[in-house]
């Protein structure tokens, strides 16, 4: 909502490309709802979208303390958006707490809506504040719109004779109607969804209602006597299709089924819940239609190792967790390599180390995806980059793990997880099929025959007759299968599995330069959901006639066969993550890369400016 | 009209494999492993559709040795395997193969939590009371007081009945047998493969190098019939040399007692019969301990219900009764917009 971008339609309505809201109050106040709702009502209204819910890891922390505040940001406009927003533009917040935590985010001369029926003395007290915000300077710099959300949504609610608990859950609706009304918003979708939502309790229903339409109507009448505004954004170009908003968990879960449709296979769960992978979990329980098992086990151990069971009995395993699970899962995943069977390991990454922070965001789970095993153990890494691209990481991911009998593990984050953006929807029918054929013929056969070309090791599953074999962990023969405890077996062992694995690189498709040349001055590399932020920061940096280029890699392991010669020809690299330089290692043990750095582990995606200052930083001195 | 094919009947030997056995000479696995194949045999087993998994321990090489599908897994975790597999393939016939390490130490939470669950597999732990493969540390199933190399001055460990732990579980078969008892184990691994749902069947097992005759008090020949009760379903337990001890309920110390027929006015109406349905009971008889009792072998505890793994097969059979597996429908499920 910056000067630049905006323009008079009329007296009243205001033209913008695109801006940043943030919902934001206390984790009872239904943000994330109100958020998602809003989010629904912009999809459909045809601007282009990212959100990023932010909430804690406590599920019901004590009412009005600071750390029991729950946000949800939304960027969206009529311009390209990748990411959630830098700063908002207007917050919304619902009690002292969730000013407190949020307003140094505001961009300056932003605009606040507050519930001035909130900001009571003790609610001002739990949130730490000395002095009411509302009676000192320290809004002044802001367009400060006070109503009292509060005394107007029990009002509007009364007659519906709900509790006092109920009434004050509208406040939400209130609001939501509110922001609706001042960005052109359809009331409909929503009013429709919450008869859904509460069609068993229709004075709930009809009191949200009531309260969303209320909330309308307030703008509506209070816009001559306030300055509340409506804003007008175009609709996004976006290509002809039929579209949804989807997140990052759902795109991948949906990209591992349809790679499970692709490869005739039916997929074997073995999960147990964390943060902020269960809803993989919880998705994968229901499409039980396509013939999808899932086993929530007693632990990460026992869920692995069932899903290597069901893919040695011929289904696709697959597992799914976080950072502390993966680790728990480690062992496993060393057996899987040595029996050679191919398994799908989900790694949502979230802040760590240990417990670390459950609810925020990193990607310091990459030396423990490509290195994190007892003796050499290699394995194929993907990353998702945005929230729409684990359908496409999913599918790539499981023809990987059944062409090459190999483990993949999938590695996404917190962020992008519940991140959500507008999706044409693909068709399945578009996709090349890659069917699984089990091995079936006698002659010859032992468990250790491998495809001369691809390496892999050939997949015959129990039930087949004369083909009964024994496989393990330990060491097997070459030319059997059978245990081996020779040592140039060993070697040889050793050596074609680390070359079946080095061999997708040929498999695999060349690195791109996602924004900007091949060779040049400067490269930003990143990897997984910096994507966003570096695409916005590049395409501002360009813009501005600097000469840097965005280079985004999906294959983590093994890396792409012309990605050292595509960095070799720019004078600088940067590469950018959210830890403190997992990837950057990596990049420079391979290639002896003289790479510089860039790295952010807050629990909070990059901003653009983040990114946009160290492009700035590193060209300079570039001649 | 149909060719009549004779179908070979499979003998003990065609459940052999080339591989050389490698525990030591002696040791009590080689007996299980022809017992093992002797039920197979027996039972008519189709090599194919029967799979051996098993955890990491001397006992658990055993997949190796017969002519199955076979997976030697990671040490504690074969449950897990065996679920994803039966899971994956309810036609397959699933045995788990641990120790007392591997089962109940590392794996006793994988353990417990297949046994409650149900799933429809035959599990034989091999209970040598000792760590094996490791060179004889002590075990969780260790008596208190045993000397070896992690315990110079003896364990002072609580040890723990593997019996006792799978009923408490929620095993629904819970069976005993002894390594070299090829006369008895055969038939009570034919009642674990024929059971539907988790069977669990502890074996003991000499280990003659780390924890030699552990088990002599009420495993030697000659005393075997004093220091031993085969139990079976519907008949007394009376057991001994001369047919004459009996296990009485004293309800007023609400436990077992071993009586003698003939003495103290006892008859053998007063013997308790073995029911393998009675969960309180099957507590008590795992109970009993040398040398003061006879040690019970034999199916203890039989009472089936549904298995995990048919349950979870039924969910998915309703989905897909239900609902169509239409993937294009799916990602088109909820809201959606159309661009022009
Ligand atoms: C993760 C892991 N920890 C430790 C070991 C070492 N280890 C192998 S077998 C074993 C104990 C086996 O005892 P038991 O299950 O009783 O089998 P037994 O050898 O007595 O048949 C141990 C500790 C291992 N293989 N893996
Ligand atoms: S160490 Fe004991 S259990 Fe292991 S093979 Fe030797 S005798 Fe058998
Ligand atoms: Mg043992």
């Amino acid at each position: 909502m910056s000067v630049q971008s905006t323009q008079h339609v009329n007296d009243d309505v205001t033209k913008l490309e695109s801006v940043v809201i943030r919902f934001a109050g206390d984790s009872g106040d239904g943000m994330q709802l109100t958020g998602s709702q809003f989010s629904v009502a912009t999809a459909l209204e045809g601007s282009d979208l990212s959100t990023f819910p932010d909430f804690p890891a406590e599920i019901r922390a004590p009412v009005g303390t600071t750390f029991g505040v729950s946000a949800f940001q939304i960027n969206f406009g009529s311009v390209e958006v990748s990411t959630a927003g830098d700063e908002p533009d207007v917050l919304i917040v619902m009690n002292p707490a969730a000013l407190k935590v949020n307003l140094n985010n505001l961009r300056k001369g932003g605009m606040i809506i507050l519930d001035e029926g909130a900001f009571n003395a003790k609610n001002l007290k739990k949130a730490g504040y000395e002095v009411s915000p509302l009676e000192d300077e320290s809004l002044a710099q802001y367009n400060l719109i006070r109503i009292d959300i509060t005394r107007m949504t029990v009002e509007t609610v009364k007659k519906f004779g709900l509790g006092n608990k109920d009434s004050l859950r509208c406040k939400n609706m209130w609001t939501l109607g509110l922001v609706l009304w001042m960005f052109g918003r359809k009331r409909q979708p929503i009013i429709d969804s919450l008869a859904q939502k509460f069609a068993k309790k229709p004075d709930v229903a009809n009191a949200n209602i009531a309260a969303l339409n209320a909330g309308h109507a307030f703008g509506e009448t209070a816009e001559m006597s306030s300055n509340l505004h409506r804003y007008q954004i175009n609709k996004y170009e976006e290509e002809a299709g039929i579209y949804r908003t989807v997140n990052g968990n759902q795109s991948l879960c949906w990209g591992i089924l349809a790679g499970s449709q692709l490869a005739d296979l039916e997929i074997l769960l073995g999960s147990y819940p964390i943060t902020p992978a269960s809803p993989l979990l919880h998705m994968l329980s229901d499409m039980k239609e396509f013939g999808v098992i899932t086993f929530q086990a007693e632990d990460e151990i026992a869920a692995i190792c069932s899903a290597i069971g069901a893919s040695f009995a011929g289904k696709l395993g697959m597992t799914t967790s976080s950072g502390p699970g993966i680790a728990l899962k480690t062992e496993a995943i060393g057996l899987a390599i040595s029996t050679e069977l191919p398994l799908i390991i989900v790694d949502i990454q979230r802040a760590g180390p240990s417990t670390g922070l459950p609810t925020k965001t990193e990607q310091s789970d990459l030396y423990q995806a490509v290195w994190g095993r007892n003796g050499d153990a290699p394995i194929v890494v993907i990353s998702v980059s945005t929230s729409t691209d684990g359908f496409e990481v999913g599918i790539e991911a499981v023809r990987l793990a059944t062409k090459y009998m190999t483990p993949v593990m999938i590695l996404s984050d917190g962020y992008i997880a519940n991140a959500s953006e507008p999706w044409k929807i693909p068709d399945i029918n578009d996709y090349d099929a890659f069917p699984v054929k089990f091995h079936q013929d006698p002659e010859g056969f032992h468990p250790s025959k491998r495809d001369p070309e691809t390496l892999a090791r050939v997949w015959a599953k129990p039930g087949t007759p004369e083909l009964m074999h024994r496989i393990g962990g330990i060491e097997k023969d070459y030319d059997s299968g059978h245990i081996s405890y020779d040592a140039d077996n060993h070697q040889k062992m050793t050596d074609v599995r680390r070359a079946k694995i080095d061999n997708i690189a040929q498999d695999i498709p060349l690195q791109e330069v996602s924004q900007g040349t091949e060779g040049g001055k400067l490269a930003i590399v990143g990897w997984g959901s910096t994507y966003g932020s570096i695409h916005q920061a590049v395409k501002k940096a360009r813009k501005d006639g600097l000469d840097v280029s965005h280079i985004h890699i999906r294959h983590i392991w093994p890396l792409p066969r012309n990605l050292e010669a595509l960095l070799n020809s720019y004078d600088r690299v940067i590469v950018a993550e959210m830890n403190v330089g997992q990837l950057n290692t990596l990049l420079r043990s391979q290639y002896l890369l003289d790479s510089v750095l860039l790295s952010k582990v807050s629990g909070q995606p990059f901003k653009i400016a983040e990114i946009h200052e160290a492009i700035v930083e590193n060209t300079g001195d570039l001649k | 009209m149909n060719k009549q094919v004779d179908i070979k009947k499979l003998s003990p030997k065609d459940f052999e494999t080339d591989q050389e056995v490698r525990w030591c000479p002696g040791c009590g696995d080689y007996a299980i492993l022809k017992g093992v194949q002797m039920t197979l045999a027996n039972t008519g087993a189709s090599p194919e559709n029967t799979v051996f998994v098993s955890g990491i321990g001397c006992s658990s090489r055993f997949p190796y040795y017969i002519s199955t599908y076979g997976f030697h897994t990671i040490h504690g975790r074969a449950p897990g395997f065996a679920t994803g597999i039966k899971l994956a393939n309810p036609d397959l016939d699933v045995w788990l193969v641990t120790g007392d390490g591997d089962g109940l130490s590392i794996g006793g939470n994988h353990m417990l939590h297949v046994l409650r669950r149900n799933v429809d597999i035959q599990i034989m732990l091999f209970n040598n009371e000792i760590y094996g493969l490791t060179k004889g540390q002590y075990s969780p199933t260790s008596q208190p007081g045993l000397i070896t190399p992690s315990t110079p001055m003896g364990s002072v460990d609580a040890p723990l009945s593997p019996c006792v732990f799978a009923l408490g579980a929620g095993a629904r078969f819970v069976a005993r047998g002894i390594d070299t008892s090829l006369k008895e184990l055969p038939v009570t691994l034919a009642r674990a493969k024929d059971h539907k749902g988790a069977s669990f069947v502890e074996i003991f097992q000499n280990c003659i190098v780390y924890n030699d005759d552990v088990f002599g008090e009420f495993t030697q020949k000659k005393t075997a019939k004093d220091t031993q009760i085969h139990v079976k379903h519907g008949e007394k337990m009376i057991f001994g040399k001369d047919v004459i001890k009996g296990l009485w309920f004293n309800a007023e110390k609400f436990g077992l007692e071993v009586v003698v027929i003939g003495e103290n006015g006892i008859t053998e109406d007063d013997i308790l019969v073995h029911d393998e349905t009675n969960r309180h009971i099957a507590f008590m008889l795992c109970e009993l301990e040398a040398p003061d009792y006879p040690v019970v072998c034999g199916v203890i505890y039989c009472n089936p219900a549904e298995s995990y793994d048919k349950a979870v097969q039924d969910q998915v059979a309703q989905a897909k009764r239900d609902k169509k597996a239409d993937f294009n429908a799916l990602l088109r499920r909820g809201r959606t917009w159309t661009v022009e």
